[in-house]
């Protein structure tokens, strides 16, 4: 079963988060970086605690698994930095997400996209736009507006 | 360079031209006599004139002849400035502005209706019924019939440069009459001398006209300055005039080049040594200066981490340089803020007669200067609280001569420098605000509880919760209860901060707390727990050491004696809540904001730092302790403190602290 208004296939980026696979809209990604220093930010909320440095821009550094109360693991040689540029509230925004481990930019096609289900879901239905299939596995392609706010 | 299209400059050059215009207008109002405002008026209305057929807006240049014509009356001093004909002429300055801007939309009928009634001002000015006027344009009745005038002109070299059309001179004077024209080239140089951009020639001319010899040098009136001009009587056509009309005609013709000559040396210095340069490039050109500072700060730290002397030496030398370059661009950037209040004078002019009360403006620190961006972000809060002024702070004439107060309301427009910042204030002396209507009105909107107890400044701050009005009626001008959220959350993109003193039947004074540029500030870098933040420079007051020991006696008080004055402190460790152990020799930075003073307790402060401020995200946009982040030296970044908000804190502090006082006692 196809989701209305996805009828062409979706190009995204796949990464790691607390051991599930996220995908986000490619189009939305600017770059990925190495760790840098993360300047906290006393008072703000916990799934944006701090703020990076991209290219002398300041850039809020989200957690997305806080969001999907995953466990928060220290950071590892592969975790990175996602920066994406993403319209939140009509603004264009960019915000950095911090990923476990970024595997590869890949197609899903709109016919292996189903909405989430309304039950025997771990994390809040409307933080996910779509499940998707792919080969064995599920990706989970996060609704970021929702989940940024 | 970037081409730069010619009907913009016009329409700038327009633009500041009827500033000029609406200004020696205004100023005409107060003082009808004055000769120069008449001349100024006249020249802009001249220049936009010529400029408008130049660059091909016809419709300007047509309506602006119209204009002219009627105003020359006043030049010649048969018409005085009258209110009826200065609102005509404002209203007809309007409509060239509008001609200008929107040339599909204006209304043609509107602009004769304009012209009618600035003609009808003249002519009841000049005690004439209005149907002479179409003889009027022959100005001179009394001229002495055709005359017969031989004028010689050189120019200036360098007028072809200065973009005069000699032609165009050549024209106006065959227009007056009869003429035959001859040129003069006797000055022209050999060929491989000639410098093609400049006028060699001179002309002779033949003309037998009607017009007094006062016509013939008006058309020099914008190039006299460096013109040889020669203008001989060669015979009279019929009769003389009389001795008597002679006479105001050369007193009239001397007159008129003396006030010319003093505003174009006036004027000289400023356009020799002045450049017009697009906003854009002033914006760009302060975005290099604040990346220069970042790859500086950089630098300096590279060169501070080794042992290379000479390395550290040029690191030191590029700080000092480019800490100059950047207060240069600051400075490029400032404007002073008589412009602004400049354009309020109209405004006001418009209420006034709107709502019938009589209002004065006075302003002064016209010559303070701000930022050029916070100056155009300035102008619609200002007009915001310019209008409340008048509509709700002052009375009507008859209320305010019961009140003992003088009939004309008078407005107060000031600004001046307060440390690093500039306060813009807006005083009236009107009824003041009213406590109880403000109070009654948060009730009923459900702002307030009803038996809610608040401090004046706390009533004072309901003005801006969005959607309050205390107005009874709404009127065209205010009442809406839209603008004053507004005009708080501009001031307060400016980091900015709005204080209102009220006395009952006294008047209102809004005071607008301005920081003098909003890139780039001087900021000191200190230490918290693991977190290194800028506090701005201009906001510290001194930095004194707070000892383990007097750290424990003030446990609970969270004073501090600063050479007798109590000091309230807040320990910023617990406001981040960083979870760390104090330092041992904590320090306490004492900053203010207007008139109080609060304590910044630190662990460490590490130094001055050159602050490019970069706003936080919307996502971070609910945090007020912050007002937004800068990079430092090794790239990390680091947030900048909201010094008003502090200072709001530790004043809530304080005031609570007494209130406990106060019931323990």
């Amino acid at each position: 079963m196809s989701v209305a208004g996805q009828t062409t296939d979706l190009e995204v980026l796949t990464l790691c988060l607390g051991g599930e696979v996220f995908a986000i809209e490619a189009s939305a990604v600017r770059e990925i970086l190495d760790p840098v220093p993360v300047t906290d930010v006393p008072g703000a909320r916990a799934f944006v605690s701090g703020v990076i440095n991209v290219r002398g821009k300041i850039v809020p550094l989200a957690d997305l698994r806080v969001q999907f109360q995953m466990a928060l693991t220290p950071p590892t040689l592969d975790t990175r930095i996602v920066v994406l540029e993403i319209e939140l509230d009509g603004d264009l925004t960019i915000v950095g997400i911090l990923a476990d481990k970024v595997y590869e930019v890949t197609q899903i096609a709109a016919a292996a996209l189903e909405e989430a289900p309304r039950i025997g879901m771990r994390w809040r239905p409307e933080f996910i736009r779509f499940i998707g299939k792919r080969r064995d596995e599920f990706i989970v392609v996060p609704d970021l507006n929702r989940v940024l706010n | 360079m970037s081409a730069v299209d010619p009907t913009e400059i016009f329409r700038q050059e327009a633009s500041e031209l009827m500033e000029q215009l609406e200004q020696a207008l205004l100023d005409l109002e107060s003082q009808p006599a004055d000769r120069d405002l008449v001349d100024t008026a006249f020249r802009a209305l001249h220049t936009i004139k010529g400029s408008g057929a130049m660059f091909g807006f016809e419709q300007v240049a047509e309506f602006t002849h119209g204009f002219e014509t009627a105003f020359d009356q006043v030049r010649k001093g048969q018409a005085s400035s009258s209110p009826a004909l200065i609102a005509a002429a404002l209203q007809a300055k309007d409509h060239i502005r509008a001609l200008i801007e929107r040339p599909e939309t204006a209304n043609p009928a509107i602009g004769e209706a304009i012209l009618t009634a600035l003609r009808q001002a003249v002519d009841t000015g000049t005690g004439q019924p209005a149907v002479q006027h179409s003889a009027s344009t022959h100005h001179d009745h009394v001229s002495p019939g055709e005359q017969s005038w031989r004028v010689r002109f050189r120019l200036h070299p360098d007028v072809l440069v200065n973009g005069t059309n000699p032609l165009l001179l050549l024209d106006e004077l065959r227009g007056l009459g009869q003429a035959t024209v001859t040129a003069l080239t006797d000055r022209l140089p050999a060929l491989e001398d000639l410098d093609a951009e400049a006028c060699h020639l001179g002309w002779e001319l033949m003309l037998s006209t009607e017009q007094p010899r006062s016509a013939i040098e008006d058309v020099f009136m914008f190039v006299s300055d460096d013109t040889e001009l020669e203008i001989e009587a060669l015979s009279t056509g019929t009769v003389a005039p009389p001795p008597v009309v002679a006479q105001v005609q050369a007193a009239m013709a001397a007159s008129i080049p003396v006030p010319e000559k003093k505003a174009v040396e006036a004027e000289a210095p400023k356009s020799a040594g002045s450049l017009r340069v697009q906003a854009e490039r002033l914006d760009e050109l302060m975005d290099r200066v604040g990346e220069l500072v970042i790859a500086q700060a950089r630098l300096s730290q590279l060169a501070w981490s080794g042992n290379d002397i000479n390395m550290k030496s040029v690191a030191e030398e590029i700080e000092r340089l480019v800490s100059e370059l950047r207060d240069t661009t600051m400075g490029i950037r400032m404007v002073p803020l008589g412009q602004l209040f400049g354009r309020f004078r109209r405004l006001i002019h418009d209420l006034s007669r709107d709502l019938g009360k009589t209002v004065e403006l006075v302003t002064s620190g016209e010559e303070t200067e701000l930022d050029k961006t916070m100056i155009e972000r300035l102008a619609d809060p200002l007009v915001h609280l310019i209008r409340n002024s008048i509509d709700h702070g002052l009375e009507m004439p008859d209320a305010r001569i019961a009140a003992g107060k003088p009939a004309a309301g008078t407005i107060r427009l000031t600004a001046r420098h307060s440390g690093a910042e500039v306060l813009v204030s807006v005083s009236d002396d009107g009824k003041g605000l009213d406590a109880a209507r403000i109070r009654a009105k948060a009730e009923e909107q459900g702002l307030i509880a009803p038996d809610a107890k608040l401090t004046d400044h706390e009533l004072h701050q309901l003005l801006f919760a969005p959607g309050f009005s205390t107005a009874k009626e709404i009127s065209a001008i205010s009442g809406r209860g839209v603008g004053m959220d507004v005009v708080k959350r501009t001031i307060e993109g400016l980091r900015g901060t709005i204080d209102i003193g009220t006395r009952p039947g006294r008047g209102t004074e809004v005071t607008l707390r301005l920081p003098l540029t909003l890139a780039i500030i001087d900021g000191l870098l200190v230490r918290i727990g693991q977190g290194r933040y800028a506090i701005p420079l201009s906001a510290v007051e001194e930095c004194v050491e707070l000892s383990a020991a007097k750290d424990e006696s003030s446990q609970g008080r969270s004073f501090l004696s600063i050479r007798g004055d109590l000091v309230p402190f807040l320990r910023l460790r617990e406001l981040l809540d960083t979870g760390t152990a104090p330092d041992p020799y904590q320090k306490v930075v004492i900053v203010s904001s207007g008139e109080t003073r609060v304590g910044l307790v630190v662990d460490q402060i590490i130094g001055n730092h050159q602050t490019v401020i970069k706003s936080l995200s919307k996502l971070h946009a609910d945090i007020e302790t912050f007002s937004g982040a800068t990079i430092l030296g090794d790239g990390t970044v680091a947030l900048i403190f909201d010094i008003g908000h502090l200072v709001e804190v530790g004043q809530a502090r304080e005031e609570r602290q007494r209130n406990q006082q106060k019931e323990a006692a």
